[in-house]
């Protein structure tokens, strides 16, 4: 997700590593390079230059007491300071006391609304709450019919009345409706539009007004650029929002419009789109992002995904194998198909701590299939051989190859692969222990 | 929304569609510059700044001031203000050596390709250039590419009736690259001029999507030699410093041939053309200036960089 500017700030950091001491013409030097950076990753210009003073201010005063070394402090600093620029905790919706609770969804075009009306909707269908889907996009060819064939797919009921209705219509039609079918949420698909089109903008004033949103939420595509404060602040002036939604944080984009877009509404980015399909929604965690951004990996996201589909038991004896480093073949394969059932690899790889700077973030390929043959291999080892991977050699190796279906040189590279991840993991653990001897870092690897 | 039916030329619509660009721009450019006694570092950091703002990028910007110091050591160049002409000749620069306007086949069909990431506006492209080739006398048929998206076919198909040409679909959840080997040889059955395939909307991220478009490639290759005539990326003009990625990664796996510039109307930005142009050297192609069928033009260079700096 972020691993871009993570990246780019850990290869400053690493220049800083080298020094002994934080001096403030070291910081200075240090927040240029944080300022192009994230200029580099679209966070709005004016947002950076409020960020790097603030952490200039901050690094400078806290050099005195502090006895961090000088990249730690920084990464303390300018992580602290992310954080509270994206507001420090979780901001959940808000309901209704008196059901239904009316949701809406507003933004560009093409920023991914009506995908997003769905996931929420089916999100909270799984809370248990009955969502009803109001299809007021009147504009756009198809798109009523696009929520319909989502709703079928969810079992979630659509509102529509058609594309000849004025949407204000449309909208408090839904809100009669909605009681009569048991529904307790009403989520409003309202059409795209530019936020300097003054007909469609008095068009959602008209909504608010007639049908009083509980919430509305502005949904912007991450990879927007420097555009990103103009948009936001101008359906908070003009509207008026509750909080955002960011779609499409499974690609690439470094994802600045999350600070820029805080940082101007002041109002909580609560949801992020990560994927194609209707579960690819997740609650928003400033916390994490932040860790995030600095590339140290989204350990507390892979731990809360890992709950839903991890056998706890299973993954207690594999950190401690992990810290142990007696982590074997058998385990991998364990590990393996614990992390298929945690969803899209592509997604879960970008999480490890330390990824982005073994392969570069836009390297993260993860063919699906692939994980297949690796366990077909496993499966054709001997239990001492998974067991004490260290044993196998040449003949070892053409029966493994033969019995799996695949080639040596397919043998040789798993196994090349699993002393890579042992190393790695070994390292991780090693960090974790001089972390804790410390004892002065807020940073925790595993909890 | 129905001002552009007047018949303005399409060199005040991108000019309405960029004003804020140029306000924002040449304000800040314009200010900069007068405000400034001399040229100094802290001028040219904060001239950085502006076109990192307009989305330029930090790359296209840094290299454009270096080659703005260079010229301002050369020509002796003492007052600020006189940076500005040479400033915007440097853009001007980006956009040379380029093919304009959309390439069509020697024989029929002339295939095009659009692709790009979900929401960027292939479908109403689409739309609006099957308009464009049917207004100027062609037949057109379009191919429902996009098999993944809920109401994706739907959606074409409403545009295909508007526009009043033929479509060529199957069901949701079909294989794509079924459909454009179905779309090419009903082209070629019925003499159209040109085909347009839609394609789903991906992240250029996705390395399995990237790989199923490298399939459809591969199928309109093997049916019609030479084609697709042109591969278009869709790229929305709110984009930033990702549509570099999306260029480079979707001309990788496709060999992009131009760009398409979508919702350059009531944007701040297009700065990122620039740096698409001078890091990867693919052309914009037509940009997308309005809701209407007929916003989409052209792409002008020239009329883009007055468009851009026409105070």
């Amino acid at each position: 997700m972020f691993e871009s500017l993570g990246e780019k700030l850990q290869g400053i950091f690493k220049n800083l590593k080298r020094k002994g001491k934080l001096k403030e013409q070291d910081v200075d030097s240090v927040l240029r390079e944080v300022r192009l950076a994230l200029l580099e990753a679209d966070v709005n210009l004016k947002v950076v230059k409020d960020f790097t003073k603030q952490v200039k201010e901050k690094a400078v005063g806290q050099e005195i007491w502090n006895s961090l070394t000088p990249a730690q402090l920084i990464i303390k600093i300018v992580k602290d300071q992310l954080t509270e620029l994206m507001g420090s905790a979780n901001s959940k919706l808000t309901f209704a006391p008196q059901p239904p609770t009316i949701l809406m969804l507003i933004g560009l075009q093409g920023s991914g609304k009506t995908t997003t009306v769905a996931k929420l909707s089916n999100y909270l269908k799984k809370q248990g709450r009955n969502p009803l889907m109001v299809a007021a996009d009147v504009y756009r060819p198809a798109a009523i019919h696009q929520l319909q064939v989502l709703g079928e797919q969810l079992k979630i009921p659509v509102f529509s009345m058609g594309d000849k209705q004025d949407p204000v219509n449309v909208c408090s039609g839904a809100v009669k409706k909605a009681v009569g079918l048991g529904c307790d949420v009403i989520i409003i698909d309202s059409a795209g539009r530019l936020h300097i089109d003054e007909d469609l903008m008095e068009e959602l004033k008209n909504i608010k007004l007639k049908v009083r949103p509980h919430e509305i939420l502005l949904v912007v595509d991450s990879m927007i650029g420097q555009e990103s404060v103009n948009v936001a602040k101008t359906f908070e002036d003009q509207v008026g929002i509750d909080g955002v939604i960011l779609t499409k944080m499974d690609g690439d984009a470094r994802g600045g419009a999350a600070l820029s877009v805080k940082a101007v509404t002041g109002k909580p980015i609560k949801f992020v789109g990560i994927g194609e399909k209707t579960d690819a929604l997740e609650p928003f965690y400033p916390e994490r992002i932040a860790s995030r951004i600095l590339g140290m990996g989204d350990v507390l996201s892979l731990i809360e995904k890992a709950e839903a589909a991890f056998d706890v038991e299973k993954v207690e004896e594999l950190e401690k194998k992990i810290k142990s480093q007696s982590f074997n073949l058998e385990d991998f394969l364990v590990h393996l198909q614990q992390v298929k059932n945690m969803g899209p690899l592509d997604q879960l790889v970008g999480m490890i701590p330390g990824i982005s700077n073994i392969v570069g973030s836009s390297d993260i390929k993860v063919d699906e299939k692939q994980f297949k043959r690796i366990e077909a291999m496993i499966y054709s080892m001997t239990p001492e051989e998974r067991r004490t991977p260290e044993i196998i050699r040449s003949s070892r190796k053409m029966r493994i190859a033969r019995g799996s279906g695949n080639s040596v040189s397919d043998v040789n590279k798993l196994l090349k692969q699993f002393k890579e991840v042992r190393k790695t993991l070994k390292h991780v653990s090693q960090i974790e222990k001089v972390v804790k001897k410390k004892g002065k870092s807020k940073f925790k690897l595993f909890n | 929304m129905f001002k552009f039916f007047k018949g303005d030329n399409w060199f005040t619509k991108i000019k309405d569609g960029l004003l804020k660009t140029r306000e924002n721009l040449t304000a800040r450019v314009k200010s900069l510059f007068s405000m400034r006694k001399k040229i100094d570092e802290e001028l040219w950091e904060e001239l950085e700044e502006v076109l990192i703002c307009s989305d330029m990028g930090v790359h296209t910007s840094n290299m454009i001031i270096e080659d703005l110091k260079k010229k301002a050591r050369e020509l002796k160049i003492k007052e600020p203000e006189q940076l500005v002409e040479h400033l915007k000749e440097r853009i001007k620069e980006c956009f040379s050596n380029r093919e304009l306007g959309l390439f069509t086949a020697e024989n029929k069909p002339t295939i095009y390709l659009m692709v790009g990431v979900n929401g960027s506006g292939k479908t109403t492209t689409i739309g609006k250039l099957a308009r464009r080739l049917k207004n100027s006398g062609n037949k057109v048929i379009i191919a429902a590419g996009d098999t993944f998206r809920a109401a994706a076919i739907e959606q074409l198909d409403v545009w295909a009736q508007r526009v009043g040409v033929e479509i060529i679909k199957n069901k949701q959840g079909s294989d794509p690259a079924s459909v454009c080997f179905d779309a090419i040889q009903a082209s070629k059955a019925r003499g159209a001029d040109y085909l347009i395939i839609d394609t789903a909307g991906r992240l250029q991220t996705k390395y399995n999507l990237m790989n199923e478009l490298k399939k459809i490639g591969k199928i309109i290759s093997r049916e019609v030699s030479d084609a697709p005539h042109e591969t278009l990326l869709v790229l929305d003009a709110t984009t930033g410093q990702n549509s570099l990625s999306q260029a480079k990664l979707f001309n990788d796996t496709v060999s992009l041939t131009g760009i398409v510039l979508t919702k350059l109307d009531g944007t701040a930005k297009g700065g990122m053309i620039v740096a698409i142009e001078n890091e990867l050297g693919v052309p914009v192609k037509l940009v997308g200036v309005g809701e209407t069928m007929e916003d989409l033009q052209d792409f002008d260079p020239q009329a883009f960089t007055d468009a851009l700096f026409s105070a």
